[in-house]
């Protein structure tokens, strides 16, 4: 079965647009939100030619009076159920607005949903049955609407054939409902006494609701304000991705808020580096002139190389986000297994993603109730408010700045699990006392690299266990000191033994020993040093964040030694021992190791012997100028 | 920003995304008006070139002008191009109607060329308002080993967050033009100059709306015979745009049971 309603929005040949408002109707799952709709979209002149008499052939086919939700029920599953059980999306129009219905279902198993399609709403209609009144799930509906900031609320009392159209029964809803939501600081836009069924109060302001003097269910939509311009707000351009696909250097993503232009002087957080656009990058036609504003999707080039990941954001000096490890949040949670203290999550803020700890829940509420219960979790469905340590700093902004910028999402086993909005950020968590005094090196860089004929660098070896990074570590010293240079062997193993002896193999505790492997790796990198780690570092992330460590002088190895060969090989007797349960929290036989995507090098040694991926190495050191040509020739020498 | 702006860019956004977080994608080109519009669009948003391949899942019973317009567009617009065939008729469900049945074999000659690639991540020009099951969609929406549907649990997607993680050997759909219209594909077609087959438009008083197999697509009473044309018929016809789709009309649930089963 098809249902197609007109579109509502067509851009016109002559490119004119009115203003579009995403509206969401939600209720009890019995008040009659699905009648509503069907009445609405018959009301507003939307439903195809003959739909409605086919409709009406079909009921009686099956031997039933026809129903105004048949219009939505389009799913078989959904008649089977006699629920609407997912957010759909519907189109019409009033007199001065294109709606986007977001058809949220009222079942609670299904509340999920709701908030999926009330989260991107302008508005809502809160339907409530006339016989029933306020229930437990209205509240709840009212709760979230405003937890989502969805401002403006009209309510619909519907089913007023059934109380006889009588003003007190709707007064004594009105009222009930109305200090339910000014509670929440929600002042409801209009509150209509309606039929949907018979149509009374939905365009018409029929006798039988004679005593009622306000707007009808159109005419309210037709008042909706859209939402609010975010090219007035700060500039963020979140990362996407850094192309190359030819000799550009693209930097893409949206404007999420804000605008920029060629020329613009900007800064790229978390990092903090300043750049300017050089040019604003397009297909057909390129370069662009003139100002991108918020909602582009664009590609600019930098005057300068820096080192730009995706989640980076783009800013302009001045008004950038604030950079955190720390922050507060509301939110939502979708998940079966409720969220505790001490929870391991990935948190997405637009494209950047970050593993995070809940440090503590401030406040867990079941909507339904409104009463905050024990803080120990946040259940299904329900909302709460709380601490997140990030293991990598982020960039963001306070959602009541930015609501673009300052929301983000849970996920639990690569699943979306909860949203939320960032309600406050802990600046300054990574700042530097201020009784440090780093003293500087007596030796000036080019004094080590005319002795040493290489530049410092951090060559990073990760890997399998057993894949033979440790084996090309040790060539790969000895060659380099074999040439004059001065390499230094950071085996990740030999450092748990000392420096890392009080970290564990969790994701936190595996974090920090990545960080400091490559805080002490820079160290040597920056005084001429060539320091060698070899870790299997699994986490993409955590090799990020040493990326960000040593920046230019990070050179990349992934060796990428097929699995199976590595468990075959085994010489620390690791794998056997995992497989029979005996060493938790191994890398290597589960899909626990995430492979770089960009490495500068690939290496895979069950088909290169030791030598010649040692030479493979040197010549991408020389190629990405750490070694000096002149080292070339004495290895050619020898 | 006009109405066509903000489309474009949130398509935009959703096929670098999907670049970026999945391995291996491809793009279904069935060589229609919005496959045609969804090309545009990723060539806007890697800045020309289509950094993944087209794959035409080939049923063999396509029109002869969809044929040349693949191989001449192919070339022209530098796609790497992959056309797979779909099995015989005789390894399709035998309890479909019979325009389903020949539907379901495109459903099977896609299963085949997801084994053969092992892409993580098809790209289909699918849009909500052609059909009501297509309205419940995800833009990022995960199927099942087999490739199926279960539309009763679909993960959340909400500010455009969107679930990319597969499981071990499924795939996930994803779908940049989820949230556009007919008559926007037209305006934007129209806007950016871009070829279309010939049998949309107006010949001796019908045109097709929607291009399909040979078989099973029929054209519709209309005398549009420029773009504009379709944009005022549009405005003004409460027909849908599916009407021509035999298949869509054999049993209330045959499309919703395709889909289901993995087809687009």
């Amino acid at each position: 079965m098809n249902m197609i309603v007109t579109p509502a929005s067509p851009a016109t040949p002559n490119g004119t647009t009115r203003p579009q408002v995403r509206i969401v109707i939600v209720g009890h799952v019995d008040h009659g939100k699905s009648t509503l709709v069907g009445r609405l979209l018959h009301e507003t002149g939307s439903l195809p030619d003959g739909k409605l008499e086919m409709l009406k052939a079909v009921s009686a086919r099956r031997g039933m009076p026809f129903e105004w939700s048949f219009l939505l029920d389009a799913l078989q599953t959904e008649r089977d159920q006699g629920i609407t059980i997912d957010t759909t999306q519907i189109r019409f129009r009033t007199n001065s607005r294109d709606i986007v219905l977001i058809d949220a279902p009222g079942h609670a198993e299904f509340l999920r949903n709701m908030i999926t399609g009330a989260s991107q709403a302008d508005g809502a209609v809160l339907i409530i049955d006339a016989l029933e009144g306020v229930r437990d799930q209205t509240r709840r509906h009212g709760y979230l609407l405003h937890l989502l900031g969805v401002k403006q609320v009209a309510v619909v009392v519907n089913k007023m054939d059934r109380v006889d159209f009588s003003s007190e029964r709707f007064k004594d809803i009105s009222d009930e409902i109305s200090a339910h939501l000014n509670g929440l600081g929600v002042k409801p836009t209009a509150v209509i006494p309606i039929s949907a069924r018979d149509g009374d109060g939905v365009a018409e302001r029929t006798d039988r609701i004679g005593w009622y003097k306000g707007p009808t269910v159109v005419e309210a939509l037709d008042r909706l304000e859209p939402a609010r311009p975010l090219e007035a707000l700060a500039l963020r351009l979140p990362v996407q991705a850094i192309y190359k696909f030819d000799d550009r250097r693209i930097v893409a993503g949206r404007i999420e808020s804000g605008s920029l232009v060629a020329g613009d002087e900007i800064v790229i957080m978390p990092a903090g580096k300043i750049a300017k656009i050089k040019t604003v990058e397009s297909w057909p036609v390129t370069p662009v002139a003139g100002r991108q504003g918020a909602g582009r999707s664009v590609g600019i080039t930098l005057d300068r190389e820096l080192f730009i990941e995706r989640g980076d954001i783009i800013a302009h000096a001045g008004t950038a986000p604030r950079e955190t490890r720390r922050l507060r949040a509301r939110i939502f949670w979708l998940h079966d297994k409720p969220l505790a203290k001490g929870d391991q999550l990935l948190v997405r803020c637009g494209p950047k993603e970050s593993r995070a700890t809940v440090v503590a829940i401030e406040k867990a509420v079941d909507p339904g109730e409104l009463s905050s219960s024990e803080n120990k979790a946040i259940g299904r469905n329900h909302v709460g408010e709380i601490d997140i340590s990030l293991s990598n700093p982020i960039a963001t902004d306070p959602y009541t700045e930015n609501p673009r910028t300052g929301r983000l999402v849970i996920e639990v086993s690569g699943r979306i699990a909860g949203g939320g909005l960032v309600l406050s950020v802990d600046a300054g968590q990574r700042a530097v006392p201020v009784d440090i005094v780093p003293v500087e090196s007596a030796l000036r860089p080019d004094e080590r690299s005319a002795r040493y004929q290489h530049n410092g660098a951090v060559v990073w070896l990760t890997g399998l266990p057993a894949s033979g990074k440790s084996t090309l570590a040790r060539a790969l010293e000895r060659r380099l000191f074999t040439n004059g240079g001065s390499p230094i062997l950071l085996d990740g193993d030999t450092l748990r033994a000392g420096l890392n002896s009080d970290l564990g193999f969790s994701a936190t505790d595996r974090s920090e020993n990545i960080r400091r492997l490559a805080e002490v790796a820079t160290h040597l990198a920056r005084n001429g040093h060539i320091a060698i780690v070899a870790a299997v570092s699994p986490a993409r992330e955590d090799r990020a964040t040493a990326r960000r460590i040593a920046d230019t002088a990070f050179r990349e190895i992934h060796v990428a030694t097929p699995a199976g060969i590595c468990e075959e090989r085994d010489p620390k007797g690791h794998y056997k021992k995992a497989r029979a349960g005996t060493l938790a929290s191994f890398t290597g036989i589960g899909n626990d190791y995430e492979a770089p995507q960009a490495a500068e090098l690939v290496i895979d040694t069950s088909k290169r012997t030791v030598a010649e991926a040692a030479d493979e190495i040197e010549q991408m050191l020389k190629t990405t100028g750490v070694l000096f040509d002149e080292l070339v020739d004495l290895a050619a020498n020898i | 920003m006009d109405h066509l702006d903000q489309l474009e860019a949130q398509s935009i956004y959703i096929f670098r995304e999907a670049f970026a977080r999945l391995k291996k994608i491809a793009l279904l080109w069935s060589l229609g008006k919005d496959s045609n519009v969804m090309i545009w669009l990723a060539r806007k948003a890697f800045f020309g070139r289509m950094p993944f391949p087209a794959l035409h899942v080939d049923t063999g019973k396509k029109f002869a002008e969809m044929y040349r317009f693949r191989d001449h567009y192919g070339k022209e617009w530098d796609l790497d191009l992959r056309v797979e065939p779909c099995p015989p008729i005789d390894a399709v469900d035998p309890t479909l109607p019979p325009a389903a049945r020949s539907a379901a074999r495109k459903t099977e000659g896609l299963k085949m060329a997801l084994a053969k690639y092992g892409f993580d991540g098809l790209i289909a020009g699918i849009r909500r308002d052609e059909e009501a099951t297509r309205a419940k969609e995800r833009v990022f929406s995960p199927r099942g080993l087999e490739g199926n549907w279960d539309v009763r649990d679909q993960p959340p997607e909400f500010w455009d967050h969107f679930n990319a993680s597969p499981p071990q050997g499924a795939h996930l759909r994803i779908h940049p033009i989820l949230h556009w219209t007919e008559a926007d594909i037209w305006a934007y077609t129209k806007r950016e100059n871009i070829p279309i087959i010939p049998l949309y438009l107006s010949q001796n008083g019908k045109r097709y709306r929607s291009l399909g197999d040979q078989d099973i697509t029929n054209p519709v009473n209309s005398t549009a015979s420029s773009i504009d044309e379709i944009l005022i018929e549009l405005e003004q016809t409460k027909v849908p745009e599916r009407a021509g789709r035999a298949l869509d009309h054999e049993t209330e649930d045959a499309f919703e049971r395709l889909r289901v089963a993995g087809y687009l």
